[in-house]
Order: structure tokens, then sequence, then C-alpha cells
């Protein structure tokens, strides 16, 4: 089953060009470490989900570009072709010339209406291009115009012309200090609107990466690019071909529904957050050895305890002693509650692995069955030359610190009318500010009494 | 790509445009080796065919032809104008692009917005029209003027309120050069208030500059390269106040050099829009993110690097100073101290070899150091373009929303009021058909009002920070 990526705003480009390109990368690699069958698979499933064939041989993304300025799309679509290992088709992007201006509203309220005709009409021809759609995937970020705001209306045109197709929206979460300053106002009004049409929101915060740029990566400089590599493999340890029903079934044939169905048993929890390890510079990977054990007890710190990255984890903190049902407020401090976890797993010897203390039921929620809520998917093809690799998704309180400040800062904004006038010259009245944070609060509320 | 128009008008408009264009050219000739016309050289020049007298249809791709600048000349008097037609920049203007005249508007503002205006309406439309349809898509008018004189002060703002008019949809970015206190035109406080009122109500943004501050900065730059205390030599095309071509460290004209600053401050604040980066910021970008409330749209603008060395190497240390300088006293195209004043908001473009690890490290640095409103604490919009200016490995462009325009203001209106007190000067105004005693008094009150707006800001400075309570959801 293929997925068409849609890639909005300079965000959304320029991210979603690195991960074709190291999804693309990975295929070709000879660092496998499995069988020679295993790997044919692993190579065909990749590209019959994201890659089409052409007559040069040259696999072309199933992807749409939309930019409502036109610098990013054209550097986005030649550094692609120069690689010659892949390219996008070169009729499957719209722009503009203007930009959204950071401003919301110009992308939901006036770009969005003027151009969807012609948006809708590349993504349906890439939708036909597939034997079977599996779903679709946009990419944006929240903080500015184009991404944000044409990103929201956009996923409610996909909604409404698909509406059994699944739909997962991967969101940049800003810095905290700063890249827009209107960027709450933007992420408010992006999130619940997704909200309404979205199956799921994958997260991706900025500090998050840039953390595991400087500490993890020893990057000195951080660029943009390198921030954008670290997602790429993020998110390409969890979209690569898994066996998602145990040793000797063929690759999934559904990866979005598959997902969905792990993780989001209810439609008020649909933010998911994503955490990978091991997580280092290429050149100290043939210096390094890792051990299963050892990265599952990590992994399940890092959800227990709501840990960003491997460094710096909390050991302190436990799951509340079980058979009691405590409410919520007793439960101890910085636990993390989770709704539905999945941990995928790539690279040697994986079917052997226990993955038991991911099933304790202190971990969750008390309304799923232990056993549904958690699932596991497992490939012994590497990934991307790690020797083993370890992602867990989660439906967990990940986010819900981030989207309280996120809340926090624009409500105190709002409360001083400051930059409205920005939003209702466009449409975005006062009211409708108000529904926004009213589903958001909602949301919160919700992810705080688990 | 969106396209600009320069409107410069009167003597200080002219002067300051026609260093702008020599820049502008000496940047693209930088960037753009293969003589290809290319979106970023369309966003200022239109490219066209000379051989058919200019008339011929613009040529949208392949070689550079001719280049045009997309610009409006104006001033009443020929003077200026005249100069620049003879100097090196003719080829770059037609004469469809000009509207002059001989008498001049002796330095009063109500003979260049009445009668001038008034006169000139139509031309001015027509030529501006043409000006818009030469444009695939028009972003954003700049004006170019000072405020204490007739001609840029009274018709540039004339302009202005017919530029709301003809194209609502285009952004208008205005630089207005204010008069100094020791201003040798006694009546620039009468034309600097009149003209105030028309940038307060029909500016989408405004960037204040002072003669003093650019004189100053002049001085230490001169300073610098003369006392011969740098270690290595200064590179002559990266300072702030170089010319095209010519690398003469003496100016023949003594404000050329000032008039260098303000021409870098639009070329640094357009280039995020002309050249790719990492994180592009668009100009109307800067006006959503810098002006929270209609009429508080006056930045003030800070540029740095002023000179690079010619020792290549760029530790951190040296860029991190570079963002230091950007909020110091004496970096600001104004006499304002933005470190003791309040900051509603404030935008960052950094061009050149910069990422955002270091943009992060220095904005954690100089965050304490500043006061910010209580409702944008963390406000602050950045933007990475990748080609740096001539001459330099990067540059920083700071815009600061902040109350630190307010002691200019101040100033302009007890000067004003000094006059307007005594009656002095008025009957100059008074007599031109048009204008009445409430022209001035309405003016100053738009005046006084914007500066109570600002008091208003100041007073919630270090008071005790009361977040509003939030929403309450029935669980």
């Amino acid at each position: 089953m293929s997925i068409v990526t849609v890639q909005l705003g300079q965000c959304g480009n320029q991210i979603g060009h690195e991960v074709f390109s190291a999804l693309c990368s990975d295929i070709r690699g000879t660092h496998g470490l499995c069988s020679k069958k295993e790997n044919e698979s692993y190579h065909d499933s990749c590209k019959e989900r994201f890659f089409c064939e052409e007559e040069s041989g040259v696999p072309v993304a199933r992807a749409v570009l939309v930019d409502m300025e036109p610098k990013v799309i054209s550097q986005t679509l030649s550094t692609a072709a120069r690689s010659g290992h892949w390219k996008y088709n070169r009729h499957s992007h719209f722009c503009q010339k203007q930009g959204s201006g950071n401003n919301w509203a110009s992308g939901y309220s006036v770009h969005g209406p003027r151009h969807k005709e012609a948006i809708m009409n590349l993504v349906q021809k890439e939708a036909e291009k597939c034997d079977r759609l599996g779903g679709f995937f946009t990419m944006m970020s929240m903080a500015g115009g184009t991404g944000s705001g044409l990103g929201a209306f956009v996923t409610q045109c996909l909604r409404d012309a698909f509406p059994t197709s699944f739909i997962l929206n991967h969101v940049i979460w800003p810095y905290g200090t700063g890249e827009v300053i209107v960027q709450n106002y933007n992420s408010v009004l992006t999130l619940s609107h997704l909200y309404q049409s979205s199956d799921a929101l994958l997260v991706h915060e900025n500090d998050v990466i840039h953390k595991i740029c400087a500490q993890l990566m020893n990057i000195k400089q951080i660029s943009f690019r390198d921030v954008n590599q670290v997602i790429a493999h993020q998110l390409g340890s969890v979209f690569q071909p898994t066996h998602t029903a145990g040793e000797g079934s063929g690759y999934s044939r559904n990866p979005l529904g598959d997902l969905m169905e792990t993780l989001v048993p209810h439609p008020e929890f649909k933010l998911l957050g994503l955490r990978n390890i091991p997580q280092m510079p290429e050149n100290s990977l043939p210096y390094s050895t890792f051990s299963w054990p050892g990265l599952i007890k990590h992994l399940r710190q890092m959800l227990i305890a709501n840990a960003k990255m491997e460094e710096g984890i909390d050991w302190q903190v436990r799951p509340p002693p079980p058979g009691s049902s405590i409410p919520s407020t007793n439960k101890p401090l910085h636990f993390n509650t989770s709704i539905a976890n999945l941990v995928i797993l790539r690279g040697k010897d994986v079917h052997g692995v226990d993955l038991g203390s991911f099933q304790d039921p202190s971990l969750y929620t008390s309304w799923l069955n232990p056993q549904d809520a958690f699932s596991a998917w497992k490939t012994p093809r590497a990934f991307n030359k790690y020797e083993k690799s370890a992602s867990l998704v989660s439906n967990s309180q990940f986010l819900l610190k981030p989207l309280d400040s996120i809340v926090g800062k624009a409500w105190n904004m709002f409360a001083s009318k400051a930059y409205l006038h920005q939003y209702t010259k466009f449409g975005i009245q006062e009211e409708d500010f108000l529904d926004c944070f009213t589903t958001l609060e909602q949301v919160i509320s919700s992810y705080t009494n688990l | 790509m969106t396209q600009s128009v320069v409107v410069q008008v009167g003597q200080c408009g002219n002067q300051v445009g026609c260093r702008f264009w020599d820049l502008a050219l000496r940047e693209h000739a930088a960037v753009n080796k293969k003589g290809i016309y290319d979106e970023a050289l369309s966003s200022f020049f239109r490219n066209v065919d000379t051989r058919s007298g200019g008339n011929g249809p613009d040529i949208y791709k392949g070689k550079i032809r001719s280049l045009k600048a997309r610009a409006l000349l104006i001033d009443m008097e020929e003077g200026v104008v005249n100069e620049i037609l003879q100097g090196p920049l003719r080829d770059v203007f037609d004469s469809k692009q000009l509207i002059t005249d001989v008498s001049g508007s002796g330095n009063n503002w109500a003979v260049g917005h009445k009668i001038y205006g008034c006169q000139y309406r139509e031309n001015l439309v027509e030529k501006l029209r043409k000006t818009a349809e030469h444009c695939d898509c028009l972003q954003c008018f700049f004006i170019i003027h000072s405020m204490g004189g007739g001609t840029g002060s009274g018709l540039g703002t004339f302009v202005l309120n017919l530029l709301e008019e003809e194209f609502p949809e285009v952004y208008r970015f205005v630089t207005s050069v204010y008069p100094s206190g020791e201003d040798d035109v006694i009546t620039s406080p009468y034309n600097s208030v009149l003209a105030m009122k028309e940038l307060n109500e029909h500016a989408d943004c405004v960037l204040p500059i002072e003669n003093e501050s650019l004189f100053e900065i002049v001085n230490k730059i001169n300073q610098m390269i003369n006392s011969g205390k740098l270690g290595s030599t200064v590179k002559q095309n990266s300072l702030v106040t170089s010319s095209a071509g010519s690398a003469k460290t003496l100016q023949e004209k003594p404000f050329d050099a000032m008039n260098n600053i303000v021409a870098n401050l639009l070329l640094n604040l357009t280039s995020s829009a002309r050249f790719e980066g990492s994180l592009n910021m668009d100009l109307n970008e800067i006006s959503m993110n810098l002006v929270p409330f209609p009429r508080l749209h006056y930045l003030v603008s800070s540029l740095t690097p002023l000179y690079t060395l010619a020792d290549v190497n760029v530790p951190s240390r040296r860029l991190d100073q570079m963002f230091s300088d950007a909020f110091s006293r004496d970096h600001q195209l104004i006499q304002a101290d933005p470190k003791h004043s309040l900051y509603l908001a404030c935008a960052l473009l950094v061009r050149g070899n910069v990422q955002v690890s270091d943009l992060r490290r220095n904005i954690e640095r100089l965050k304490p150091s500043l006061h910010f409103v209580s409702w944008n604490q963390e406000g602050w919009k950045t933007g990475l373009c990748s080609v740096p200016p001539v001459g330099h490995s990067h540059s920083l462009l700071a815009l600061a929303n902040s109350t630190c325009v307010k002691p200019t203001f101040i100033e302009l209106k007890d000067r004003f009021m000094k006059l307007y007190k005594k009656k002095a000067h008025l009957h100059h105004y008074l007599q031109i058909d048009g204008m009445e005693q409430s022209c001035f008094s309405e003016a100053i009150s738009s005046l006084s009002d914007l500066i109570e707006e600002y008091n208003d800001l100041d007073a919630t400075k270090g008071g005790p920070r009361i977040d509003p309570s939030r929403l309450k959801i029935a669980v």
C-alpha cells in the first residue's frame, strides 16, 4: 500500500526532502544485516510505499509539494534531482509568489480556498498512481503561515475528499523562545483545526531535536539541515517496512492503518510523541555495541520519566504500585501515563527480544487491556547503518507540558489583544480564537486526567 | 518571488535612493556571476532591451540586457535628480520614472503636500500604475524621504496617502530621516509633525533614522581606520559606508557615507525575500510579527558589523560580538537606548554563514538584559539568509518595536510647541489653500496620542506580572 506525502510550507518541504533522502539511502545501503531475500522484500515494500517507478529507473517520490512562495520548492526539487538516486515528479508542486507572511489566517482563509482546486488536483493525481492508497502523510510546521494555516485547510480538504483514508499529520513544534512572534497563535489555531480532521498528529519539537544534535550527535554549529536529518532518521525508523504480525509474516501492507489502530483508540487523544534510540554521530557507529535488553530498559524509562533523549534520564521515576486504582492527582510526580504504545525494533536478533516490561499495566490508564494498549513491530533488517535501532511511538502525556505552555503563552498574548488586527483582517475573529482555545483546553484536561 | 518599488521623494530621499541603487547593483553583481536575469534581480530591477528605445516588453528570462530600477524619482527642484541622471547610474533610470519641477517647496510641508500634491496627482497615479504594471506580483512600496523639509515631507506623505488609496493591498514601508536638534531648517518641527500624522495613519511600517546617529557611526568608523588600532587592515568594500566600485576611504560628498548606511539597511531588510536561506523572512512577515497594534509601527533598526577585518577567520566570539553590538546604543540608527526601554517585539535577520544554533545561543545570552512586554516575553522573529552582503561573511539586521523611540517623538513635540506657542512662521503655512489651524492641532494631537500609548506601555515595565487566568473546562 502506498502513502502520499504532502509537504507544506518551508519547513514541510525541507524536512520532506530529508525524509525521502533518508529512506532512499537506507534501501540502497548494503548494511541490511539480514538475508538477501529479506533485504529484497524490504526494498520492494519501501519502494511501493513511498516511490513510483519511471522509465529512467530513478524512483520518483509519491509527494505533492506546496508552498506560497517559490524559493524553497525550487531548491528542494533541484537538490533531489541532483542526488541522482531519487527525485520528485516535476509537475507535482504548487507555489505562489507572495508567501503567507506568518499569518495563519492568510494561509487558511485566503490561500486555502483560492488554491484548493489546484492543490487537490495534484493530490488526486498522486493518489491515482497508487495501486492501493494507504493514506496521507502531511508535513508542516505550526509556527508559520503556510504550513500551519494552509496545512490545516488542506487537511480538511483531504478529509472531505477521501473520507475513508487515513491522514497522519507530522507537525513541527517551534523553539520555545521564538522563531516567529505570533507562533503561539498560529500553533493554537493549527492544532485545534487539525484535531477535527486528522487521524493523528505525530509531533517533533525543535528544542528537543536541537538538544539531540548538540549532546548526542556532537554537532558544533547546528544548522536546520542537521535538525531535519535527525527528524528524517526518526521518521524513517517508524515508516520503513516492518512485520506487524509476527515472524514469518510479510511486511505490513497498511502501515498508517496499523499505526492508527494500535495508538488512537479514542478521538480525544491524538497526540503522538516519538523517541528513537540509539542516536549518535555516524563515525561513532562502528565503535559502539548495544544490547537489546539495555536499549529496551532505556526506552522504557524514557517513556515513564518523559525523557526527551537518551541522556539525562531520570531513573528515580517509577510507575505507581500495581493493584490500586489511584486518581491521577495522587500518582507519582513526573510519571508519564500512557494510553497506548508502539515499539518498533530493527536489526540483529530482533525476534528474541523480551518486551514484557512494556506490558506492565501500571504504565497505562485503566480503560484498555494492557495487551491491547501495547504493540510491537519488528524486522531483522537493520535501518540506516544502526545495527540495532528501537523506536517508541507513544500516545501518552509526552506532549502535555509543551501543549500547556503554548496555550498559556497564546492566551497571555490574546488577553492583551496584541496582533489580533492582523488576523481579523483576513476573517479570523476573536470568537474563532476562543473556540480554538476551548478545544485545546479540553485536550489538555483530557490528557491531564489520565 | 515578489517585486518592490522604491519611491524616492525630495533631496534627501533621492540622495539616499541613489546610494541604494548603487549598492543593490553591486550586491547583485557579486552574487550573479552568470549574467542571467533571475528572480532575485527581478525584485528590484526590470530587464529591458534598450535597442527598441526602452519601449519593448520586459524580458523575463535569459541574459541581462539592460537593467532598469523599479523606482520613481520625485523632486520639486531639478538639481539632485539631474545630478543622478548625469552620474554613473544614468542608465538605470529613464525619463518616464521622473517627476520634477523647478521651484522647490521652500521647506514648507503645505506647499509639498497641498499644492504640488494636487498639481501632480494625476501624473503620480499614472506613473505609479505603469511601474506596478511592470510587476508580476508587487508586494511592497518603499518610500524614502526626510521629515524636516518640504518636498520629501509634504509631497512624500501625499504619495503615501495616494498609495493607500490606489494600491491598498501593497505594503508601504517608509524610511524617514528625522531632523536633528541643530537642523538648520527652522520650520523642520512643523514639517515633521505634520508628516508624522500621515505616517501614523497611512504607513504599514516606518523605519525612523536620525542624522545624528548616522554621523556618529561614520565618525566611529573613520576613527577606527585612522587610528591604526586594528591589527589587520579593514576590508574597504565591507564598510557599511562604502560605495560600489571604488575603494576610497575619503568620501567626496559628506552625506554619501551616511546615506550608504541607510541604503544597506534597505538591502538587508529585503535580502531574505530575494535570496535563499534555511529560514526565510519575507516583508509581509516583518509587518505581521513586528506590529502588534496598528499604530505602533515604528521600528528602530541597527546594522552590524560596521566593517570586517581582512582576517577571514570568524571565531564564534566575533559572531557573538555582532549580536551584542546590535543591541548597543551606538549601533542604533536613531538616538535610542534599547536596553533600558521596553520591547514589544524584536526581529533578527542574519545573513551569511550563521546557523540556527548560533542564533539560539545569542538569543539566550542577550534575553536577560532586555525588557520585554509581559504578553510577549519570548517574542523574537528570526530569519536566516545564506547570502552575505558584499565584503562580509555574515551580518545582522535587528529591528525593534520598542518604547525607545519615545524620546525622539517627545523632543519633536517639544520643538514643535516652542514654535507653535509663538505662532512663529505659521502664516507661511496658513496662507496655502487647504491649510487651516486645525491641521496643526490635529497633527500635534496625533503625535501626543502616540506618545501616550508608548507611555502606557512603559508604565507596565518592571511591574508585577499577573498572567490572565486560563479558560476553565468542565470535566
